[in-house]
């Protein structure tokens, strides 16, 4: 019906449909990872590894996949990748194939929260860990999995919010632009952000509409907020760099200069985040860290050593600002 | 024509009821300004962004004129955005990456018509597989990433440049309004389409050349959705293959039933689909204009509410059902 019909339901189904067509037009994927597992002889004797990866549905979790794919490379682990193409069924097969074929350990980015607990009782009936990544899941038993490595994205709207409180000297009027409703980093980084802002009486959000993490939704609300308000915006704090690009062209289109007249602040901390940056029109960005490779192997190191590792290990993020854009956008991965 | 007029009463009420609704609580709705050379508003804003489903909501006009469906144009964007931006990205020059995207419109909408012509596929099977994989097709162009376009290209100006004050995408809708209205009504092709969705084998009978005509109609689609999506590639300066065009084959079917075309064929009304896509793009930004402390999870039952209000506004069953029991009462 509605182009807000993205946020319901139906958007997992259609997506998860996609996926399952390219699955059956790319049957090469799926016959990489059981020829690996052919090759899965007795008397291995370098670490071996089972990933099952969502999907590659946006440039951050490429980047996560890269990124540990490139630490198992270095480290000489043998790294059996699976691609669920979206769909949690085919990672609960990845699990199973992974169980199968003997892994030392395994990392999963769970699609979903729930519906894990047979997989993962499998899994430690086999005296395999499992090593959760950028995502939780809910089981009533959390020896289940050995840890989960995932950026709290509660501190990161906090940390937005600090860093904007000091920049506007805790007085001005903030719209927000939501993530896709109900999805846990948007709740998160919202409540996040007003927590970071109620110490502050000057600091209000007059305006708070769902951007749902797309460029487009982010400058069709922004330019409505505009519209509505004009004149009385003084910053933007977007759950994305994706929503915050698109409002900066809402701004330039009004007639206005981004990072000037109106403060942008967002999370993630993509490539074309810095480049806004470094053009002085984004302001600054909190990292979303999906670079998780070296935690994640340390984790396994770790695990399959049995040690006993915290249920969370928090992957630390950090603020880029205008000041620091220009020296690291080269060293940037993603 | 008064019949015609008597069809599009429902559709203009609503809107105006929506506008209204605007110039009751929020009056800067109707304000007019101009930045830079470029007249800006809401109501500008409404079109400017409405434009992608306004150019979806016409070609899906015709096709469910023949009594057909397209379900695979939301994916159609993606691809022509995706196509237009590889090209970009290996320097072609902006006219050839503009065509090869029109072209893969055009080829998607082939694909779609011979589908339902030659090898009869009832259309909403037909096209649901263009839809499935079209989306995947465009995720493999970009390789999952949001392929951007250079934002000081030529390119752009398809969704950001501005004509005479006029944002070019209005333009763009304007002339394919235009060209599609003296298409279908000053040649024979809007009575053929109307022939075929009302009944096939008759005008088949009658000497109308049904596959030829259900083809051109689906190949007519395939290009304007592409040309929907040139413009939402080039407004935000990027290909989101995950994001664009995401469920816009839904506001255009909606936008021609509330327009007044039914969906079983035979008789359709391009300016009352264009209404109709008007009422769903004012409706959203009336949503944004408004949402200051309201949750944004209420949108969608808003959206509904409406949708659902201007449905019953155009049931002739409901009106008939008032008035008998209004008279009753008298």
């Amino acid at each position: 019906m509605m182009r807000s019909f993205r946020q319901s339901r139906a958007r997992s189904f259609v997506l998860g449909v996609t996926f399952a067509v390219c699955a059956i037009a790319l049957p090469a994927c799926k016959k990489s990872t059981q020829s690996a597992a052919d090759q899965n002889g007795p008397g291995k004797s370098r670490l071996v590894v089972g990933f099952s990866q969502i999907g590659a549905e946006s440039s951050w979790r490429t980047a996560e996949t890269n990124s540990i794919r490139s630490e198992a490379d270095s480290r000489g682990i043998e790294l059996k990748f699976s691609d669920a193409q979206g769909k949690q069924e085919n990672q609960v097969k990845a699990i199973t194939a992974f169980i199968a074929q003997k892994v030392d350990a395994i990392i999963l980015a769970p699609k979903v929260e729930t519906g894990w607990e047979p997989s993962l009782k499998a899994a430690r009936a086999a005296g395999i860990p499992v090593i959760l990544v950028d995502r939780g899941v809910q089981v009533a038993d959390d020896t289940l999995y050995a840890t989960l490595i995932a950026s709290d994205f509660v501190a990161e709207g906090r940390m937005a919010a600090e860093w904007l409180a000091k920049k506007l000297e805790g007085k001005g009027n903030i719209v927000e632009l939501q993530g896709t409703p109900g999805s846990a980093p948007a709740i998160d980084r919202k409540k996040g952000f007003e927590q970071g802002i109620a110490a502050y009486e000057g600091l209000k959000i007059t305006r708070s509409q769902t951007g749902e993490f797309a460029r487009q939704t982010g400058k069709e609300v922004m330019e409505a907020f505009l519209k509505s308000a004009p004149g009385e915006i003084d910053a933007v704090y977007a759950h994305n760099d994706d929503m915050a690009l698109g409002a900066i062209q809402a701004i330039e289109e009004a007639g206005l200069r981004p990072g000037t007249d109106i403060i942008v602040v967002s999370i993630d901390g993509v490539r074309d985040a810095f480049d806004a940056m470094v053009a002085g029109k984004l302001n600054c960005t909190v990292e979303c860290n999906p670079l998780l490779g070296p935690l994640a192997f340390d984790a396994v190191e770790k695990a399959v050593a049995g040690e006993t590792l915290p249920k969370w290990t928090v992957v630390e993020d950090r603020v880029y600002d205008q000041s620091v854009a220009a020296e690291v956008i080269d060293s940037r991965k993603y | 024509m008064s019949s015609t007029l008597r069809q599009l009463i429902w559709p203009l009420a609503a809107l105006a009821l929506l506008l209204g609704f605007n110039a009751a609580f929020h009056p800067s709705f109707f304000h007019f300004q101009i930045h830079d050379g470029r007249l800006s508003g809401s109501i500008i804003d409404v079109l400017n962004q409405g434009a992608p489903v306004l150019l979806l909501a016409l070609g899906m006009t015709l096709v469910i004129g023949t009594g057909g469906i397209d379900l695979s144009v939301g994916a159609i964007m993606a691809v022509a955005g995706a196509v237009a931006a590889a090209a970009l990205r290996e320097h072609a020059p902006v006219a050839l990456a503009i065509a090869a995207a029109l072209g893969a419109g055009a080829a998607a909408g082939v694909w779609n018509g011979s589908l339902v012509t030659l090898a009869g596929i009832p259309p909403i099977i037909a096209t649901l597989i263009l839809m499935v994989a079209g989306r995947g097709v465009a995720q493999l162009i970009t390789h999952g990433e949001t392929l951007l376009i250079k934002s000081d290209s030529a390119f752009n100006v398809i969704g950001r440049g501005v004509i005479l004050g006029v944002p070019v995408p209005i333009l763009i809708f304007l002339a394919a309004a235009l060209g599609l209205s003296i298409l279908v009504r000053l040649t024979a092709l809007g009575l053929f389409i109307e022939a075929i969705g009302g009944n096939e084998q008759a005008s088949r009978y009658a000497g109308v050349r049904v596959g030829p005509i259900r083809l051109a109609v689906y190949l007519l689609m395939g290009v304007l959705a592409a040309a929907a999506g040139l413009i939402d590639a080039a407004d935000i300066a990027a290909a989101d293959a995950n994001n664009s065009g995401l469920y816009l084959e839904l506001d255009a079917i909606l936008a021609v039933v509330i327009g007044g075309t039914a969906l079983t064929g035979g008789r359709f009304t391009l300016l009352g689909s264009i209404i109709g896509a008007i009422i769903i793009q004012t409706l959203s930004t009336t949503i944004l204009s408004f949402g200051r402390n309201m949750p944004v999870e209420l949108n969608l039952v808003i959206k509904a509410a409406v949708v659902l209000v201007v449905c019953l506004l155009q049931s002739s069953e409901l009106r008939r059902l008032l008035t008998r029991t209004w008279r009753r009462s008298q």
